[in-house]
């Protein structure tokens, strides 16, 4: 039996998840919301991690109903993501695996999204298709690598969302994502936007330029309603992330599609890769905003994969770094 | 018609043309999408993949013959490419049958061939797309290395270094993430091109170069 508990600060969502041997014991998790037209930046957000690990912390101990003698490993995000908001909960991770006196274990973050989305769904060895604020990226997994196929070669897709949301002035609460998807619902009159694919790898940053560009002036003229702007921006950034897996799938002869990621539990998203798959006669897999935005379950369950394979890292080692490649990692869990 | 092989984006028909052993790749609507967006996306793609086609042969690249095209059914009516493999499923079996020195050493030619005729091709700036192993077709005996290219649908005509160096690394990514191990044959492929592509290869070579560092979360120093 092993029980791990991870740490997760990589965004703006600080994450503290307790996993006793595939069993999500607990998962609280505070976000950092920002006014409406703003973005998080560094600094504040690192602050508010600092400001509520405690408490977040408290919670996860209490609704697991566990004390820290009964925690074997204490996991951490090491990267990717933003350096202060890392540091501040590498910080918390560090203190109390020595106050406990227990072994660390570093976890790549999109690592966390994919065991996660694992153990949730079940799915044996699916296509991955990662997408949230910061990556996009489809994956694979052969031999003892996390392979990205495809990805974006500039902007994330959740970032291209959420900074139409800040041209709109749509509130960050819960997320800028979410309440698109709940305006998108209303819109029905298409806008043509700039679609651009590449082989397997996908670019958003012409079309959010193209979008931004235009939005005052169409909204002005009345030509369309934000409804309509969010609806033609979903339907044309989704139809280019469901290409990219379907052609993923199609190369790699893959009956099985996950998806992981903040931008994961939008159901839109959900409903045209679930229509690919059903036409391909393959299997869609997919989670809820429990598990698809950052959390620290996640963490815990790699960390947990990592050290029941014999891993853990030395307290020296134990940094942050703000890039971290999915396919650098040695997936020494998997055959 | 009988349906042969369903990708991505299109089912594969076998027929014969007026005698000609020929195949149709329909290009099926996405229900996922948007209608405008569809009509839009598959009409281009039609184009694209004839006009690249046509050029390519013009410039002496092996691809299939289109016979026949119908706009209004999205097929493309072209010769069937008889007695040929993938160079995916050839790398496969080599690297599946051989140790790795010995399967990089086997490949070689090969990975000059394809690094030749893309060279080609960007002279003529034609943009492939799409290039993975999975679009490239050896026909007859693989060790002769008569290369295909096929599958121009994501294909277009441009004279940037930037897009015919994006080119090259959509086939980097798409070799190395299908046939670990094989970073040294990517480097036979990039010689060869820049003795084919004699007069531009020097600006693709330092765009792909850009776009590499490009890639998200790479670790890089300072």
């Amino acid at each position: 039996m092993v029980v791990a508990i991870g740490f997760e600060g990589s965004a703006n969502k600080l994450g503290v998840g307790i996993v006793k041997d595939g069993v999500v014991l607990s998962n609280p998790r505070h976000t950092y919301i920002t006014p409406p037209g703003q973005g998080f930046l560094p600094k504040n957000t690192a602050q508010h991690h600092r400001e509520h690990a405690l408490e977040v912390l408290q919670k996860a101990l209490d609704e697991a109903k566990i004390s820290p003698k009964d925690i074997d490993v204490v996991c951490y995000t090491k990267g990717p993501g933003m350096g202060a908001p890392l540091v501040s909960t590498a910080i918390v991770a560090r203190t109390v695996a020595q106050l406990w006196g227990k072994p660390m274990i570093a976890v790549n973050h999109c690592i966390g999204h994919i065991e996660m989305g694992r153990l949730v769904t079940g799915a044996e060895n699916p296509i991955v298709l990662y997408v949230s604020g910061g990556n996009t990226q489809v994956i694979a997994y052969s031999q003892r690598r996390y392979r990205i196929f495809g990805e974006t070669i500039d902007i994330a897709v959740g970032n291209c969302l959420d900074r139409f949301a800040r041209v709109l002035k749509l509130s960050n609460d819960p997320s800028p994502g979410y309440n698109i998807e709940q305006l998108a619902k209303k819109g029905n009159k298409f806008l043509e936007l700039p679609y651009v694919v590449k082989g397997m790898d996908v670019s958003f940053s012409g079309l959010l330029s193209f979008i931004e560009e235009k939005a005052p002036q169409l909204l002005q003229k009345g030509e369309y309603t934000p409804e309509d702007l969010c609806f033609s921006l979903q339907e044309t950034v989704f139809a280019m992330l469901i290409e990219i897996t379907e052609r993923a799938m199609a190369h790699c002869g893959s009956q099985e599609v996950l998806i992981v990621g903040g931008v994961g539990c939008n159901k839109r998203l959900q409903e045209m890769m679930e229509t690919m798959a059903k036409e391909r006669g393959a299997k869609l897999y997919a989670t809820d905003e429990r598990f698809c935005i950052d959390n620290g379950a996640m963490i815990a369950q790699a960390g947990w994969e990592m050290f029941r394979s014999g891993q853990t890292t030395p307290l020296k080692d134990t940094t942050c770094t703000q890039r971290f490649r999915t396919d650098e990692v040695d997936i020494t869990w998997r055959s | 018609m009988e349906l042969w092989k369903q990708g991505a984006e299109a089912k594969i028909h076998k027929t014969d043309f007026y005698g000609k052993p020929c195949i149709v790749k329909e290009r099926f609507s996405k229900s996922y999408r948007h209608p405008i967006l569809d009509k839009s996306l598959t009409a281009q793609r039609v184009k694209s993949e004839i006009r690249a086609m046509l050029r390519c042969r013009m410039s002496g690249i092996l691809t299939p013959t289109v016979y026949f095209v119908n706009m209004d059914s999205s097929c493309i009516y072209m010769e069937e490419m008889l007695d040929s493999v993938t160079v995916r499923d050839y790398i496969q079996s080599v690297q599946s049958s051989k140790t790795a020195v010995e399967a990089i050493e086997t490949l070689t030619p090969l990975a000059n061939t394809i690094g030749h005729t893309l060279g080609i091709m960007h002279k003529q700036n034609i943009v492939h797309g799409d290039l993975t192993t999975s679009n490239m077709l050896l026909q007859g005996d693989p060790s002769n290395n008569r290369l295909c290219l096929i599958d121009f649908g994501l294909s277009f005509f441009e004279n940037l270094s930037e897009d015919k160096g994006v080119d090259l690394y959509v086939l980097e990514r798409a070799l190395i993430s299908t046939h670990p191990n094989t970073e040294k044959l990517f480097n036979v492929i990039l010689e060869a091109y820049c003795k084919s592509n004699d007069t531009g290869s020097k600006d693709v070579i330092a765009k792909l170069e850009e776009v590499r560092m490009r890639g998200r979360k790479r670790t890089m120093v300072g």
